[in-house]
């Protein structure tokens, strides 16, 4: 199979031998840091789905810069795609680092306003940055300062936006067919690659379909093949599931996790919904008022968020585990009892708020409950949050009134519940 | 719904009978016994004939030059844009008398043009059906371009952008995103231009003449006719009505569904 080649970019600068954007992760010096170069091999190579030992979703301390605001944190050379995003506008100013490597999926979560969608424009090439630069794979694409800026059309950049943007006059097929007839294919070679695509994202049968006749979910799907036919080596999501139902969100949310654990290049989704950024991410940027003002694994922000905006925008306890019916097994034989009834891999999730703190084994119908020792304790508003330590890894959030009542202090050995009725199960 | 105010309603059916009467009194007044005799003369016909190719010529003209110019108004930013915009309109206002005039002395046999074409590959524009193919897409352009411009700015730009993240060159986002996305606006303006290019008079006469067989289409036919047999001229407007009516109603009831489709 041949694959469409990517022009390369205008030749850096500082760089006197820049790689081609198309050369193989692997290819570039170093290798990747963090999680992309610890993943196994194999066909599990895709790495995400690696679930640790307490069953909760992001492994510890694995996800590169934990915590460094604003600052290139886990950025060597390795980093395929390496950024300081500058966009000053008057009014509105963007200035973000971002270094993400090869195989990583990094979600910029944040308020409307805060710069997410500045951001993905200015990756893809649509909106000029007015600071900083912008390198992937070792190639410089942009450097106001240099005068250096490689256009939209010669970046090897593939978007999904948000409305998906498919191109109403065009089939499902020659909407996945028009990057790579752009990138020099014929036409019937085209149309085999894209018939190609569409199959893998399951809709060869609504090839000749219209956009306008596909449900949100399938053109999402769509946007999906014709974003990654091309083989980019940055894909950048654009809220992907903002425009979709509850009910195909669950579905979308699974095919796009099982397309960006595929995906060995750079991904970067933008979305205002944590538990989209949770389950598709590996890192999570939070960006306010065009900053960055955390960044690091999900569940390590949610157990020390550092705003208690950030405290109730990226609260959630997420697992992994397989589901029966109600109950979802966790490595280590645990079971949760969720409220929705899936069956094979999934995720169980439910808020911090969810979870009831008892001095002794509650006799309660709860039978999410656990014995757990506190390990920290952060005020947040009115609401204090609590990292416990068990069987399972748990965030909740109680009132500093509860916390009293019940002389909490790190190191207390307690009862931890949760009600099935307010834990949540999705198909992984 | 609910109220008509008759200050709106009184206006506007004075307007409709405005706009409808002069043409029902060609009906009533045409000469119908006498019509198969009138149309069957030498004029008709080559007239006829002369009207359709020219006013498609000039339409394809239009097209060709008129699309890229609305899209360099529309989605481009040059110094003297705002001038370029107002001169292209302004053979909308002036007397087609007044632009047949101008064309004259550009490209007439001496005019600022015209001597290098002729010298240079020994063309001459004036008193030629090139000619009415000139002089009328000199008042019909201006339709397109508006027409075409308006449906630019009014086009989605985004999809654009998706094309070119899609790695499409600027001319392939065009040709292949634009302007499908365009072609209701593209259609209209073509009806608008070769609807206008159909009737046009003043410049063609003025630069072109009225040669029968080469240059007098048929409003020239119809104008010429009234002076020595005014039934003759009736029928002549008929056919003329006749065929724009039918060409419009096709052509737009095709460009409406293609909108929605």
């Amino acid at each position: 199979m041949t694959t469409p080649q990517h022009p390369v970019p205008a030749p850096d600068p500082h760089s006197p031998d820049p790689h081609s954007p198309d050369r193989a992760p692997g290819g570039t010096s170093g290798g990747a840091s963090g999680r992309a170069a610890d993943r196994p091999g194999g066909s599990e190579g895709t790495g995400r789905e690696g679930v640790p030992a307490s069953g909760s979703l992001p492994v510890e301390g694995s996800a590169p810069g934990v915590g460094g605001i604003g600052g290139v944190a886990g950025v060597g050379d390795a980093a395929a795609l390496d950024a300081r995003l500058v966009v000053d506008r008057g009014a509105f100013s963007l200035d973000l680092a971002l270094g993400v490597a090869s195989g990583e999926v990094v979600a910029l979560l944040g308020p409307n306003g805060a710069g997410k969608t500045t951001a993905l424009r200015a990756l893809a090439g649509l909106a000029p940055l007015t600071g900083g630069h912008l390198r992937l794979d070792g190639t410089l694409l942009e450097d106001p300062a240099a005068r250096v800026r490689v256009p939209a059309e010669r970046r090897p950049v593939g978007v999904v936006f948000q409305d998906y943007l498919l191109f109403p006059h065009l089939s499902a097929l020659d909407n996945v067919a028009f990057g790579l007839r752009a990138h020099g294919q014929s036409k019937t070679e085209a149309r085999a690659h894209a018939h190609e695509w569409l199959d893998r994202v399951g809709l060869a049968d609504l090839a000749r379909s219209r956009p306008r006749a596909l449900s949100g979910g399938q053109a999402q799907r769509v946007a999906l093949a014709r974003a990654l036919a091309p083989r980019p080596r940055l894909l950048l999501l654009d809220e992907p599931m903002a425009a979709l139902d509850a009910r195909t969100r669950l579905e979308v949310r699974t095919t796009l996790r099982r397309h960006l654990a595929a995906f060995d290049a750079v991904a970067v989704l933008v979305t205002h919904d944590p538990l989209d950024a949770m389950v598709l991410a590996d890192r999570l940027v939070v960006l306010e008022h065009g900053r960055a003002v955390q960044q690091g694994a999900p569940a390590d922000i949610a157990r020390h968020p550092r705003s208690d905006y950030i405290a109730r925008l990226v609260g959630l306890n997420l697992f992994r585990g397989s589901a029966r019916g109600h109950e979802v097994t966790l490595e280590g034989d645990l079971t949760l009892t969720v409220a929705d009834a899936t069956d094979g891999p999934a995720f169980a999730a439910f808020p911090p708020s969810a979870v009831t703190i008892h001095r002794s084994r509650p006799d309660t119908s709860a039978r999410n409950q656990w014995p757990v020792t506190v390990n920290g304790m952060e005020r947040h508003g009115d609401q204090v949050r609590l990292d416990l330590v068990g069987p399972l890894r748990l965030t909740a959030d109680l009132t500093p009134a509860a916390v009293a009542d019940l002389g909490l202090h790190e190191g207390s050995e307690v009862w931890a519940a949760v009600k099935a009725s307010q834990t949540r199960g999705y198909p992984a | 719904m609910g109220g008509r105010p008759w200050a709106l309603v009184a206006p506007a059916v004075v307007g409709l009978v405005f706009l409808v009467l002069p043409f029902v009194g060609l009906l009533v007044r045409a000469p119908w016994r006498a019509m198969p005799q009138l149309l069957s003369g030498d004029t008709v016909w080559p007239a006829l004939r002369l009207s359709l190719t020219t006013a498609t010529a000039a339409t394809a003209v239009s097209l060709v030059l008129g699309v890229p110019l609305a899209w360099l108004l529309a989605r481009t930013e040059f110094p003297g844009r705002r001038l370029a915009r107002t001169l292209v309109t302004l053979p909308l206002v002036m007397p087609p008398v007044v632009g047949g005039v101008a064309l004259l002395l550009v490209l007439g046999r001496n005019g600022i043009v015209g001597r290098w074409l002729d010298d240079w590959f020994g063309v001459t524009l004036p008193f030629t059906t090139a000619g009415v193919v000139v002089a009328e897409a000199f008042v019909a352009m201006p339709f397109l371009v508006l027409s075409v411009e308006g449906a630019l700015r009014g086009a989605d730009t985004r999809y654009e952008e998706a094309a070119l993240t899609l790695g499409a060159s600027r001319f392939q986002v065009f040709r292949r995103v634009t302007l499908p996305l365009i072609a209701p606006g593209v259609g209209a303006g073509a009806v608008l231009a070769w609807a206008r290019a159909l009737g046009e008079f003043g410049a063609t006469i003025t630069f072109a003449g009225n040669f029968p067989g080469t240059t007098q289409t048929l409003p020239l036919a119809v104008y010429l006719s009234l002076q020595d047999s005014p039934d003759a001229a009736v029928a002549l407007s008929l056919v003329l009505l006749a065929v724009s009516l039918a060409v419009l109603l096709a052509l737009r009831g095709r460009w409406t569904t293609g909108a929605q489709a």
